[in-house]
This record gives structure tokens, sequence and C-alpha cells, in this order.
């Protein structure tokens, strides 16, 4: 596992932690997310949470909730490996353009 | 609101005008910090007093002033989303290009920095956001369609993420000052806004001290039952 699954993985548990929903406080990679055991304010939680962590470990401001996340057929949010694919584009870029 | 001391005031537009004014009040109240911006360079020189130069437009900007404010502060109290541009202009002879900074400055602005401080506001469970709206919006003025659509939009944004945000302790509000003698008017003719102020039940310019008292209120710790409003000054309805 990178860094990028690593953090993904660390603020899906505490947020299950919060929650109280074992199967996030378990997660691994193929865990599902939204639909399955985060509603929408669940996502809203981990958008939050996951940019504030990033900003803390990288130094960089990314918007994981950008018009690409909202305009694909198969949402970024739907695993933890799709968020973690999705979140790794992200910084690739903000590093590229920093 | 259970926030600690210093209370940190995030203000936008605080280069000159209304937004300057604030600063400097809230500056003089106790161990308040305020973080301000603008376009241009700060003109407040204060020890707890911070300018950041961005285009409240810019979303990477906006982002990185919000998150290096949690980094030195670790929350943002309160927000005022002061900056805003006045466009005067018959709808028929007003150039896109215009109608879209003015939308651009006064909602996109607003809604960006809301968000951003909001995410922030979120996690503290507390906070208070104060919008700016206009009293061209409830008087369906002549001549400031775009400005008044721009604003509308405001108050319909403070309306709705009032309702999302309550859950989480944060609260949106927003006021709607009359005319007050500012850079913002000072291109107005003093007909028109003699006739906009005949139309107000308390006939006078409005002041700094006004607009002050009503954020204040909005932020006040006993105003936690007081979300999704609009306050017009000067009586009108």
């Amino acid at each position: 596992m990178n860094k990028v699954s690593d953090l993904v993985l660390e603020v899906v548990r505490e947020l299950g932690s919060d929650q109280e929903n074992k199967a996030l406080v378990n997660a691994d990679l193929e865990t599902p997310l939204f639909g399955r055991n985060l509603d929408s304010m669940g996502i809203v939680f981990l958008v939050t949470d996951l940019e504030a962590r990033i900003s803390e470990e990288w130094d960089l401001a990314i918007t994981l909730a950008d018009e690409r996340a909202m305009s694909q057929n198969t949402s970024p949010f739907r695993s933890v490996k799709t968020l973690t694919q999705y979140t790794q584009t992200l910084l690739d870029e903000a590093k590229t353009s920093a | 609101m259970n926030a600690i001391t210093p209370r940190i005031y995030l203000i936008t537009g605080t280069r000159k005008g209304l937004g300057k004014h604030l600063a400097e009040h809230y500056l003089s109240q106790g161990e308040s910090v305020v973080v301000g911006c603008s376009r241009g360079h700060g003109t407040i020189s204060h020890d707890r007093y911070e300018h950041y130069e961005l285009d409240v437009t810019d979303e990477k900007a906006v982002i990185q002033m919000v998150r290096s404010v949690r980094k030195r502060h670790g929350r943002i109290d309160y927000l005022l989303n002061n900056a805003g541009i006045a466009a005067m202009n018959h709808f028929l002879t007003t150039p896109y290009a215009q109608a879209q900074s003015v939308m651009n400055t006064n909602f996109f602005g607003t809604f960006l920095l809301s968000r951003e401080v909001a995410k922030l506001m979120m996690r503290q469970r507390c906070g208070s956001i104060v919008n700016y709206t206009t009293v061209a919006v409830a008087l369906d003025l002549a001549g400031e369609a775009v400005y008044a659509a721009s604003k509308a939009a405001i108050e319909s944004l403070t309306r709705v993420s009032a309702k999302e945000l309550a859950q989480f302790g944060v609260r949106v509000n927003a006021i709607g000052p009359t005319p007050i003698e500012t850079d913002l008017i000072k291109h107005v003719p003093e007909q028109k806004l003699q006739a906009l102020l005949d139309r107000q039940a308390i006939v006078r310019y409005g002041k700094v001290a006004d607009v002050i008292n009503v954020v204040d209120f909005f932020n006040s710790e006993h105003s936690d039952f007081i979300t999704g409003q609009t306050l017009y000054l000067g009586g009108v309805v």
C-alpha cells in the first residue's frame, strides 16, 4: 500500500469509528463507501476530513468534490480503492502545477 | 457558541470602505484577530491583523488562505462576506462581461468563502457566517438588475446553506444595508440616492455602526437560535 491509500484508509476508519460503522472501522481497499456505508452527509464528512489531512500531510490544497468527481459515471466515492485512485490523480496534478 | 478567546474574524474586502471599518472595529475589541483579504495590498497596520492579497473568485487562493488561517489559528469564529462590487446600469445596456464580473465577485466569492470556511466551522462545531445583500433586492431598484440579482442569489444561498449547516452548529445570516457613504456608492448621483432613501421607513444614510450592530447581533452567542435570516436596515421590507 502506498501513502495515499494509507491516509485514505486512516480517514475512513476514523469516520467509521465516529459513526459506529464496523465495516468502515475494518475498512480495506475493497470496502464500498457511497451508497453502502456512507450516505451523502457521510461523504461530506469524508471529503472535508480527507482534504484537511492532505493539506497537513503534503501542504497541497485540493478539492476532492470537483467537477470531474461530480460528473463521472462511476463516482470516485464508491469505494476506498476508487477514492484512493482519484485522490492520487488530484495530488499528482497539484504537485505538477505547484 | 462556545468559541474561545481570542475570536478569529475573517472579513473579505478589507482594503477600503465598510470592510476596512469593520476590520478596524473588531481589532479594537479585546484580543480579536482579524484576517482580511482584498485584490490589492492591505491598508491596515495592526499586530493582530493579517492580510491576504487575493481575488475572492480564485478558488485555489481562497482554499489556501482558509487552510493557512486554520494552520495558524486552528479556527475561524466569524466570516463576514463583505467583498462586493456594485454596478448601476440599465438592464438593456449592461455588458455581459460586467454582469459576469458582478455575479462572480458578489455571488461566487460569497459561495467559495462560505464553502471553505464552513468546512472548518463544521469541524469546530460552531461558527457564524454573515453574508451581504442589499435593500435593492427588496425594493427591486431600477438600474440595478444585475447587482440585485447577484444579491438575491446570496439571500437564497443564505437560506439554503443555513439549513444544511445548522446540524453542525454553523449559522448563516445576511444583512441588507441601505446606502452608506462609502466607495461603493461614490459614483451614484445624489438625486438617485435621495429617491432611494425616501423609500426607507427611516430616511437617512446608514452608518457603519448600524452594520456593526447587526453583525454583532448575528454573531452573538445569544443568537444561537437565529439562522437563515435576512435583515434589512432602515425599515426596508
